[in-house]
């Protein structure tokens, strides 16, 4: 089924760009976020992946990601967006095109060395080590001694609010808790990129929303760029500086929308009238990308 | 701020802590009473049977009967124990390093996969009596045949848990192990080894018992040509010189020692996985 669909829907889109949409009212600060203003973090160059049982999840996708922008992937499930996620990873080889790192120091794999952190929707954590030990791994694996990083490990513990549950085993932790441990684990090396692939999905509305704003202000802190796959508008709309609205069957980005940085976005942001109007603009250009595919299959 | 409802919780389990129910008297004393009791009367109730049917000896001996011949025949059963014991733990000992060693040899590719695993299963599934005699044919000398015999039975669930175990690790766990440029030895390290640790305590509680069993049967399958040797022999020897008594507690002794390896293994198997796995956590609702 899929293999009969995506030829037809490669046809009907292929003169298609992707809509540029431009929220920022007040631009002052969002140089960073310019198109065309210095060199990407990130850039995939015309990525395309065909699954071994002929699934196409994403087409010619091209995407430009600058130093400190916090980007939105958004679209419905099985629109590609975790496909994306890993491939930038190195999780998955592209079966077109290229993934670009022209910032970072590239090692033998053709990755940015020690430059991404990964945020799985599960915790993912070694339930046989304690928050600590799973803090610790990614240095670790670099060979580091625990002695001559203990700082590093504790301060980042710290900074995500868990410094008193560094002898803690994973099982004592709640989901919220445990997801803050990957998060701090991302972290702990320092990336110049972090990937997070929905990674509150499972987790309840209020554990949610703290969790966003805890993103929130270690993005402002660390100054790391942020690759946020979601299915939430809401969620999207109110940490990006960008949203890549995609489409599924093939999958591939239908839109690109500049928002204001998230510079102050807190609880007052939530309720605030510009916040509606960016899920209005958001949600639509999402409806667009839906009603799209149901007009091709209807 | 977000971690503070995280802390309040943890905090009132920390700081407000109801009294835990602590496990009545009661209950502590059921739990070791019932078992104690009931091997009692069994006792007791074979001790019963023996003296109204008035059954002689070397029918069925009394109680009483197996635990003065246990006495009197200690100094020819303590070295037939002292001999299975270490037939029994060397066999394990071998079991346990070939059959981890082999398990990590496998799952590093399919095809050595495909080319080793028939071996170990046509090894496993052969019956040990049928080869037992092969083996004393051909091995140096009674105990290594004895030796090979057990290591065999205790080896399969050990190499069979421990590739299960080494293959059910969590793909994401392993993604991230790749992000990070592990290396495949430290990705065994610190990621494989420990994440089979379940499975291979499992493996170890099933060879540990059947390595015991092994020995037995293979000294039963070499019967007289293991002249001097475990207390299976001396199982035999009793039987032919009728001397029921010593049998049972050549039997005791069997027992008692699979009853030792099994809450020995289990004991292991508690201590390493009490922090973190759910088999060993008790469960509160």
């Amino acid at each position: 089924m899929h293999l009969a669909a995506a030829p037809s829907c490669r046809r009907t889109h292929s003169n298609e760009r992707p809509v540029l949409l431009n929220l920022a009212v007040e631009t002052n600060d969002s140089s960073a976020t310019a198109p065309g203003s210095g060199r990407s973090v990130v850039s995939m160059d015309g990525v395309s992946k065909v699954f071994s049982n002929g699934t196409v999840a994403l087409t010619d996708m091209s995407v430009d990601v600058r130093p400190g922008e916090f980007v939105s992937l958004l679209g419905p499930s099985g629109c590609g967006k975790s496909t994306a996620l890993r491939i930038i990873a190195g999780l998955g080889e592209p079966s077109a095109g290229s993934v670009n790192w022209p910032l970072s120091r590239i090692n033998a794999r053709g990755l940015p060395e020690g430059d991404v952190g990964f945020v799985f929707q599960e915790p993912t954590l070694m339930p046989w080590q304690t928050v600590f030990g799973n803090v610790y791994l990614p240095l670790k694996l670099r060979g580091q001694s625990k002695s001559a990083v203990r700082k590093q490990v504790m301060d980042m513990l710290a900074l995500v609010g868990l410094a008193d549950f560094a002898d803690a085993y994973p099982r004592e932790l709640s989901g919220g808790m445990k997801m803050r441990v990957s998060i701090a684990r991302a972290l702990v090396t320092r990336p110049k990129l972090l990937l997070l692939d929905e990674p509150f999905a499972a987790l309840d509305e209020i554990t949610r929303q703290k969790l966003n704003d805890d993103v929130l202000m270690l993005w402002r802190q660390s100054g790391v760029t942020v690759i946020f796959v979601t299915h939430s508008v809401y969620e999207s709309a109110y940490l990006s500086s960008r949203v890549l609205v995609m489409k599924a069957r093939p999958g591939r980005v239908c839109a690109d929308i500049a928002l204001d940085p998230p510079r102050e976005r807190d609880e007052s942001y939530r309720i605030s009238e510009k916040y509606r109007q960016t899920c209005e603009l958001v949600s639509d250009a999402l409806r667009d990308a839906m009603n799209e595919r149901r007009l091709q299959h209807g | 701020m977000a971690e503070a409802a995280d802390k309040t919780v943890a905090a009132e389990t920390e700081e407000e802590r109801p009294a835990p129910p602590a496990t009545p008297l009661s209950e502590r004393l059921l739990r070791i009473g019932v078992p104690v009791g009931m091997f009692a009367a069994a006792i007791l109730a074979w001790h019963l049977y023996i003296v109204v049917n008035e059954v002689p000896h070397y029918i069925l001996p009394s109680p009483g009967a197996v635990a003065t011949s246990l006495w009197n025949d200690w100094s020819t059963l303590a070295p037939a124990l002292l001999v299975t014991l270490r037939i029994t733990f060397t066999a394990l000992a071998l079991a346990l390093i070939g059959g981890v060693g082999l398990a990590i040899i496998l799952v590093q590719s399919r095809w050595i996969e495909l080319a080793l695993f028939p071996f170990a299963v046509i090894l496993q599934v052969t019956p040990i009596v049928a080869i037992a005699p092969l083996l004393l044919i051909y091995a140096p000398d009674t105990q290594s045949a004895l030796l090979i015999c057990a290591f065999l039975v205790a080896f399969f669930p050990i190499l069979s848990n421990m590739v299960q175990g080494l293959k059910s690790v969590d793909h994401n766990l392993l993604n991230l192990f790749d992000l990070y440029g592990a290396t495949r030895w430290q990705t065994l390290l610190h990621l494989k080894l420990p994440a089979s640790l379940p499975y291979f305590m499992a493996g170890l509680r099933i060879g540990g018992g059947l390595a015991l069993i092994a020995a037995v049967v293979a000294e039963f399958a070499a019967g007289s040509a293991g002249a001097g040797s475990g207390l299976a022999f001396r199982l035999l020897e009793s039987q032919y010189r009728l001397n029921i008594p010593r049998m049972f507690a050549a039997l005791v002794l069997l027992t008692a020692t699979g009853v030792a390896i099994f809450g020995l293994t289990s004991l292991i198997s508690w201590l390493s996985l009490r922090r973190w796995h759910e088999s060993a956590l008790r469960r509160e609702n």
